[in-house]
């Protein structure tokens, strides 16, 4: 699905990923934990196409395509969905016209035909079901005076619509109540399957036991320092970064 | 020899034949208007960057010019380039001038029902008793040097009046239309006449197809009686050779209602003066505004909301959409007298600057003598939200529509309280033409 070799970037002149490798295959669930300022979000971003950010080296082979090449809105055509840490309020913009010229834009660039209105009304009907989104929600302006958690679940919500090959969830769990929670990540669950990939950015073991992980990964100072199971996430749970912090040289050292 | 003597001189040389043409209507009171008018316009200064009113605009590209006036000959018909601006005739009136001349055959000229749409000629000579009171006497012809010369050559236009209590079915749609090269100076005058009671919409349409090079004066004035409710719409797309100038005054009296919609995608020079008056209480005045620059274009907008008489409510919004080496102005006068006691006065201008060369200068100005009001206004310059584009673009929107999606959404609320759904969408598709050429 997706390979990064060796990724370094930095903003504004600040090197924020020292050396990225990271491979998820089809089918499968990471988990990316790591204190606040590691870089989980720059990573998520770097992969979008976020051109604030400048790659100094390395690859991002997305089923075999070198996508830091392409542009933002390619990459997302070729399957790459990012939930934002901080979704952004589009005022007079509203969700169904959002993911109605989302969608055409995708499957032009794939070839397909676009969704005629009856069958892109079926769609979204459904998959509205599938986080608990309301219609008033659907028509209003995206995210604006949405509160936080109904912004990470209207995310949710366009990544069901969209149905992407690798999603990215930068902690969509923050600020959710448990119930949301739950909503989300039965979302998320419905949509896995043995072609679709996710990445999970998270601070919370929480999210872990309802979206379960294949792999957890320790990012910390732009570079993953431990990989592991779900356990690592318990471990990390436990002991807490100050832990990694005192124990940080010897990972870095390795 | 001054250029401006020279100017001058030019544009009074159509003067006699326009006299010669007008038979017995040079007997008529409006003609000493025309004449006082002339007198006017030769004696005033003419504008420059010194003047308070002008000192945005540089008026010495139009004195380069060599004027022709329009005769009949001037009037070519392109049914395919005009089919453009006509879409679906059947749901408008329509009054249509091609190169400064009336087209009856484009046009439709209705009496029915207490309502008179007509162009001005017929207007004229059929219904003067119904023109003589107020053409050219609510606006004041000598407001600036350009109206005093729109004055002057008062002759093609459009007459709308509305008799107590009628509601026109359609909008009215007028389009100017102009496509020779051969600087013309065209010079419509427009009079709306709104009895008690009646409603009217109104859409202004002042278009080109090519890159001709020529001068629009227009003026337009129109009186709205208590409880009536006219609606304005003026749509300006013109060659980006072209000098464009308006003046628009509206009077509006007890507990009636002017909404205007001034959208601009301008010309080489565009100025827009649009004055409204409230001349009696419990009115609502909309005087709303979207301009889209680029290139070298300047447009100029100035509005004057006359608070004269308590109780009325006033709201501007004018959005900007600024490109290349353009220039923007806003110039927002809301004047509120010593008895304009619980006016309500808004006002915004929002500009967005979409390249370092580009340039807004807005200049809000409240005059208020009475103290119990509530007048707000605001100015913001900006530009595209980085962070909205990139949501857009991660969620498969090319570089363009994620563009245009948020200058849409950005510009929509100046006009989305447009009443007529065909131009709103129209608007939405010059928007997204405009911003991709
Ligand atoms: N424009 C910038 N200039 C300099 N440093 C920046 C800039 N933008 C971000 N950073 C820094 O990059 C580092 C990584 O930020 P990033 O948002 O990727 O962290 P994160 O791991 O997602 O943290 P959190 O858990 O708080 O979301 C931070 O130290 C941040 O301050
Ligand atoms: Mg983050």
């Amino acid at each position: 699905m997706i390979e990064i070799k060796n990724l370094r970037a930095a903003i504004d002149g600040k090197e924020i990923l020292k050396g990225i490798n990271l491979t998820v295959n089809n089918g499968e669930v990471h988990a990316i934990m790591g204190p606040n300022g590691s870089g989980k979000s720059t990573l998520a971003q770097v992969i979008a196409g976020r051109e604030e950010y400048e790659v100094l080296e390395g690859e991002v082979i997305f089923n075999g395509k070198n996508i830091l090449e392409l542009s933002p809105e390619d990459r997302a055509r070729e399957g790459i969905f990012l939930a934002f840490q901080y979704p952004v309020e589009i005022p007079g913009v509203s969700n169904v016209n959002l993911l109605r010229n989302a969608l055409n834009e995708i499957k032009k660039y794939r070839g397909e035909d676009a969704l005629d209105a009856m069958d892109f009304l079926k769609m979204m009907k459904e998959r509205m079901k599938l986080v608990n989104m309301t219609q008033d929600l659907l028509s209003r302006s995206v995210n604006e005076g949405f509160s936080g958690g109904e912004k990470k679940r209207n995310e949710i919500f366009q990544m069901a619509v969209l149905n992407p090959k690798l999603g990215i969830l930068d902690e969509t769990d923050s600020g959710l109540d448990i119930d949301a929670l739950r909503i989300v990540a039965s979302g998320v669950n419905a949509l896995r399957s043995k072609e679709n990939s996710f990445i999970l950015v998270t601070h919370y073991q929480r999210l872990l036991d309802y979206i379960v992980p294949d792999f957890v990964h320790v990012l910390y100072q732009g570079r993953i320092i431990k990989s592991g199971d779900k356990s690592l996430a318990l471990f990390l749970e436990e002991k807490g970064y100050d832990w990694i912090n005192e124990h940080a040289e010897e990972f870095v050292a390795n | 020899m001054d250029k401006s003597l020279e100017f001058k001189e030019k544009l009074s040389s159509g003067f006699d034949s326009l006299e010669a043409s007008l038979n017995g209507g040079s007997k008529l009171p409006l003609h000493e208007i025309r004449k006082n008018s002339l007198k006017f316009f030769l004696e005033a200064n003419y504008p420059t960057l010194k003047d308070e009113e002008w000192k945005y605009t540089n008026l010495t590209g139009l004195l380069d010019l060599n004027f022709e006036f329009p005769d009949n000959k001037s009037s070519l018909l392109i049914e395919s380039e005009l089919e453009e601006f006509l879409s679906e005739r059947e749901k408008y009136y329509n009054l249509v001038f091609i190169n400064g001349v009336f087209s009856p055959e484009s046009s439709d000229l209705i009496k029915f029902n207490g309502i008179i749409v007509s162009d001005l000629k017929f207007a004229v000579r059929n219904y003067y008793n119904l023109i003589e009171p107020h053409l050219g006497k609510i606006i004041n012809p000598e407001f600036t040097i350009f109206t005093a010369l729109n004055s002057a050559y008062i002759n093609e236009g459009v007459f709308i009046h509305a008799h107590k209590n009628k509601v026109l079915d359609r909008p009215v749609r007028i389009v100017y239309f102009n496509n020779s090269d051969r600087n013309y100076i065209y010079q419509p005058r427009n009079l709306f006449l709104l009895e008690e009671n009646s409603q009217v919409k109104v859409i202004e349409v002042y278009a080109s197809s090519n890159e001709s090079t020529y001068f629009t004066n227009s003026v337009t004035e129109g009186l709205v009686e208590d409880r009536a409710i006219l609606e304005h719409v003026k749509l300006q797309q013109e060659s980006k050779s072209a000098f464009h100038i308006t003046a628009t005054d509206i009077s509006v009296k007890k507990e009636a209602q002017y909404h205007a919609y001034n959208v601009a995608f301008g010309s080489i020079l565009t100025r827009n003066d649009i004055n409204a008056r409230f001349a009696g209480e419990h009115s609502e005045i909309t005087l709303n505004g979207l301009f889209l620059g680029s290139g070298k274009q300047l447009i100029d907008n100035h509005t004057l909301i006359d608070h004269a008489v308590p109780h009325c409510r006033s709201h501007q919004l004018y959005k900007g959409v600024l490109n290349g080496l353009s220039r923007g102005v806003f110039n927002g006068k809301v004047m509120v007298r010593k008895d304009a006691q619980k006016t309500n006065a808004f006002q915004e201008n929002k500009t967005i600057l979409m390249s370092d060369d580009a340039r807004i200068d807005t200049k809000p100005q409240l005059e208020i003598f009475a103290d119990d009001v509530k007048c707000t206004h605001g100015a913001t310059i900006g530009r595209l939200n980085e962070d909205s584009i990139f949501y857009l673009r991660s969620r498969g929107f090319g570089l363009e529509l994620a563009r245009t999606t948020l200058i849409n959404a950005f510009a929509t609320d100046a006009v989305h309280t447009i009443t007529i759904d065909d131009i709103r969408n129209q608007i939405e598709e010059m928007i997204a033409a405009n911003l991709s050429s």
